[in-house]
């Protein structure tokens, strides 16, 4: 029996989050009334002229640095040639053979932690096309349908097409790379990354070969799939029928498939048209484009820190979990105000257990965001540095979160305002202590007849009794030491 | 003084600025003439009225506010491939016959702002292809000096309008020569600034890369009136320049050539043009000589292979830009089964013969397997004709040469292709190396069979940028000459002049 190993390459669209679009002033947001969001330009009006979007391509330059990728001196647009209906110009300004960034490496990891890294052919960059909807036809394809709508709303809209190499080998390997260069896209600020809006769409061309063997496969291409659960679901889906088709003698078609989400199951497209000649050629539009060194310098002297160095920071320097170090990472502003409690107390575990305990809890419940609440670090830190000094206790500790969750103040003060440091004097404790046994002869019977986890629950009687200051260590010793006594 | 409508643009302006005549004055007499010739020359497609009328209200009323504006009240023709808001802009295709353009192209606003009056939108060859406007879809334009002659091409509207009178400037477009040669052919100042000198905004593209939007006027003095309006960085067109800044043209004008060396190409002998247009043209070498200019001969050895480098690369660039008319948006269309078949049908009928030729052409290539033998190869030679240029222009400041090998022919006498595209041979080697060249009148030659001199034109090129000497040097070889003033335009019996 054969081991079958994936191999799969992923393209993907990724539009570029700008104020305007790629060569008109117009503006670049998601959705509004259809066809509000049009110039002579982004129809492609007779004599309307593209200008680039210099942002844009800030944006691309920064994205490319951040990933390795070499930026080449000397770039162009080209014109890509082709008729469709949604497409204003019938031609699509794109780049060809000098794209503003070559190869790269996206590094990213799995859910067990191991490092991987798939390498990047290119990226281009280049104007999405307006958006279709076919009435009437069955597929919701053009063809057979009564009527077709276009809104121009997306036309024009900055767009960056990563191509990798096909170094990844599993579905499960394909959503991690998604997800680090969605990271990392969103962490430069260059894209919003939201696959349900469009703003990320996505293709993988799968084959499969034996384990070993250096040749490609017979390859197709997925598309159509919308989330990245259906990346995982259709690539995991047709490498099973690949191998199904190999395995039973056959042999895998070149193709491009479709994922149907509702079956489960990927299907053969009916190809556009016939094979396209694009008819590339440099648009004399547009002027090509040059880069310097110094440019290339102050934007990579200003990228923040990546996604893939922070996790790496926290799982190998802090000791953090992969699961918890990703919660962290996925979210850079959280990340960053983590970052900024650890640097106050210099307790990374605590800080990690409040910040996506606690605190993410309060989050959730009031729609507020960490970074954005009163319990601003220094207070967290607080509340770590008494925590760990034992000047207050765990139950303490929590209540103090609430308390600078709903005003800001510093809980240092707080506990010595209303004296709720912790009481380890025995004295004190060991009359919470008789308290709470005389209160609760009941369960002291109970003890005394064996059942000795009713303890927890005398420890915590002491504890409400003392609301709350009591040392519960020296609460259970004393407890323990009468208890037996007795 | 000369009637109204008879004026140059810078007559017109200093007379409206300094309040001797009103816009609304000036622009009354040219409507009036365009009411009564317009027929019989067939410059325009479309006559602007009442825009006209209401552009003329307006500046006078900024004139009554103390502006001096450099065009005030001048009509200008312009050509019907640039838009202007409101206005139909057909390209002379039935493809947007009816299209009204939502927007003003740039060098149509600033003539607007400077206080241009646009009387109408003139005839071309459908989508500026062609050199003697029987490509238009439209109409049929005469040449105003002899009706059964073509005005030239692909600008024909625009300079048949300015040679009968009926505008001041005409606002064209060269590719090849499309503003040169209906120049020539026109008795008028035909000038194409340097690539990138004045924004295509709003210029219905042919060829991208060689596209270039210039005046044609009846005075050098004009042109560079036109020129200074027009010319300028535009944030709307990448492909526009601002260069090192220089004196307005129109303070450049000279009154003679010493201390200039004139270049006179040894590939583009004149013999063979006949003896007539010879002798019309060694006449205007030996005048510029006795401006002063020192006449020294250069060389254009890969000048000849202009034509087929054009026609390769203007056709690519016009397969792409044409594209766009499909029947979806805007324009004519064509209903059907399917989409496909809604585009075929819908450029079948809207394009003519000679706009598919080209996008076919251009097409094919482009297609691959043929891209580095055709477009690839093409670019490659437009480089070695640039370097031609570059060295000649070591050797001397201006190159003169003819601006077509003959006067204005008679309708159909270029019915095969290839013999209408060689009407562009001196024009297309300057417009392929993105240079600054102007025709400007330099005799006159009574074709044969022909019952009327017409006139010729001399074309000067100048390095890229130098248009304020270019246009100088003309000033001066006009003002010396002054062959356009030997000869009127004449109007059939009856035509109310």
């Amino acid at each position: 029996m054969t081991a079958w190993e994936a191999v799969i390459g992923i393209e993907c669209h990724v539009e570029l989050r700008t104020a305007s679009k790629m060569f008109c002033g117009c503006q670049n947001e998601f959705g509004g009334e259809p066809n509000t969001k049009v110039c002579p330009v982004c129809l492609g009006m007779p004599g309307a002229l593209p200008v680039p979007n210099m942002r844009a391509i800030d944006h691309m330059i920064r994205a490319g640095i951040a990933l390795g990728s070499e930026i080449p001196a000397f770039s162009k647009f080209d014109r890509k040639n082709y008729f469709y209906p949604d497409m204003p110009k019938d031609y699509q300004i794109s780049q060809y053979d000098m794209p503003l960034t070559q190869g790269g490496v996206v590094r990213y990891w799995l859910e067990d932690g191991t490092m991987k890294e798939c390498r990047l052919t290119r990226i281009h960059l280049e104007e999405d096309t307006g958006k279709s909807t076919h009435a009437g036809s069955t597929d919701g394809r053009i063809a057979g349908s009564a009527y077709s709508l276009v809104d121009f709303n997306r036309a024009g809209v900055p767009l960056m097409e990563c191509v990798s190499e096909p170094d990844i080998r599993s579905a499960e390997e394909a959503v991690a790379y998604l997800e680090a260069l969605k990271r990392t896209f969103v962490q430069l600020g260059v894209s919003d990354v939201k696959m349900e809006e469009g703003s990320l769409r996505c293709d993988a061309n799968v084959s499969i070969r034996p384990i070993g063997a250096s040749e490609y496969g017979t390859k197709t291409e997925i598309k159509n799939m919308n989330s990245f659960r259906s990346v995982y679901r259709a690539i995991e889906s047709e490498i099973e029928r690949q191998i199904a088709i190999v395995e039973s003698g056959g042999r895998v078609t070149q193709e491009t498939r479709g994922w149907d989400e509702a079956r489960g199951v990927t299907h053969p497209m009916r190809s556009k048209e016939q094979a396209h000649d694009y008819r590339y050629f440099p648009d004399p539009d547009l002027v090509p484009m040059e880069f310097n060194a110094a440019t290339m310098e102050i934007l990579r002297s200003t990228l923040p820190e990546l996604p893939t160095a922070r996790f790496e920071r926290y799982t190998k320097q802090f000791g953090i979990n992969v699961k918890q170090a990703t919660q962290l990472v996925d979210n850079a502003q959280l990340a960053d105000y983590f970052d900024q409690c650890v640097a106050a107390c210099g307790n990374a575990h605590q800080c990690v257990n409040f910040v996506l305990g606690d605190l993410s809890r309060l989050s959730n419940e009031s729609g507020t965001p960490v970074y954005y609440s009163n319990a601003r670090p220094e207070y967290v830190a607080e509340v770590i540095d008494m925590l760990e000094k034992k000047i207050i206790n765990s139950k303490i500790a929590k209540e103090l979160i609430e308390r600078i969750w709903e005003a800001a103040g510093s809980p240092r003060a707080i506990v010595e305002r209303e004296g709720l440091s912790q009481t380890s004097d025995p004295g004190a404790v060991e009359g919470f202590v008789n308290d709470v046994l005389a209160a609760n002869e009941k369960v002291v019977a109970e003890y005394k007849a064996g059942k000795t986890n009713v303890m927890g629950f005398l420890v915590g009687q002491v504890m409400k009794t003392s609301r709350g200051k009591a040392d519960p260590a020296l609460a259970g010793e004393l407890l323990r030491k009468k208890l037996d006594a007795s | 003084m000369d009637a109204l409508h008879e004026r140059s643009a810078a007559q017109v302006a200093r007379a409206v600025n300094a309040r001797e005549v009103s816009a609304r004055e000036v622009t009354d007499a040219v409507l009036a003439h365009v009411d009564g010739i317009d027929a019989h020359v067939g410059a325009y497609l479309t006559t602007l009225h009442d825009l006209a009328r209401a552009q003329a209200d307006r500046i006078d009323e900024r004139i009554r506010q103390g502006e001096t504006l450099p065009l005030a009240g001048v009509p200008v023709a312009v050509k019907d491939n640039m838009c202007l808001e409101g206005t139909r802009t057909t390209c002379a295709s039935k493809i947007l016959e009816h299209w009204v353009s939502p927007y003003t192209a740039t060098a149509v606003q600033r003539i607007l702002d400077a206080g241009g009056i646009p009387i109408g939108k003139a005839n071309l060859d459908e989508f500026a292809m062609g050199s003697s406007c029987e490509n238009s879809a439209l109409g049929v334009t005469r040449n105003p000096y002899d009706l059964t002659r073509v005005p030239g091409g692909s600008t024909g509207g625009p300079a048949a309008a300015v040679g009968a009178y009926e505008a001041a400037i005409g606002l064209g477009s060269d590719t090849g020569g499309s503003i040169r040669e209906p120049g020539a052919f026109c008795n008028l100042v035909g000038f194409k600034p340097t690539y990138g000198r004045i924004s295509r905004y709003g210029l219905i593209a042919f060829a991208s890369s060689l596209d270039q939007i210039g005046p044609l006027t009846r005075t050098v003095q004009d042109a560079a009136l036109a020129y200074d309006v027009m010319a300028g960085k535009d944030p709307m067109d990448a492909t526009s320049v601002s260069p090192p800044p220089e004196e307005p043209a129109a303070g450049a004008l000279r009154a003679d050539l010493r201390g200039l060396r004139v270049g006179i190409v040894k590939e583009f002998a004149t013999q063979a043009l006949g003896d007539d247009i010879d002798a019309v043209y060694r006449q205007a070498y030996r005048d510029l000589e006795a401006l002063g200019a020192e006449i020294v001969e250069v060389s254009l050895p890969t000048a000849d292979y202009g034509l087929a480098t054009y026609y390769l690369i203007a056709p690519a660039e016009c397969s792409s830009n044409l594209s766009r008319f499909d029947g979806v948006r805007y324009g004519l269309r064509v209903d059907a089964d399917d989409v496909t078949q809604m585009y075929e049908r819908t450029r079948a009928a809207g394009f003519g013969p000679e706009v598919k030729r080209r996008i076919l052409i251009g097409t094919y290539a482009l297609s691959s397997g043929y891209y580095d033998a055709y477009y690839v190869r093409a670019q490659k030679a437009r480089t070695l004709i640039a370097n031609d240029f570059k060295r000649a222009f070591a050797a001397c400041d201006l190159i003169a040469c003819p601006a077509a090998s003959q006067p204005a022919f008679t309708f159909n006498a270029k019915s095969d292709p290839y013999s209408m595209y060689m009407m562009d041979y001196y024009t297309i080697p300057m417009s392929l190396a993105g240079l600054p060249a102007l025709s400007v009148p330099c005799g006159w030659v009574t074709p044969p069979g022909g019952a009327t001199p017409m006139p010729m034109g001399l074309q000067l090129c100048a390095p890229i940028f130098a248009e304020s000497l270019l246009l100088g040097a003309a000033h001066a070889y006009e003002q010396a000459t002054k062959h356009a003033e030997k000869r009127k335009p004449v109007f059939p019996e009856g035509a109310r002049a």
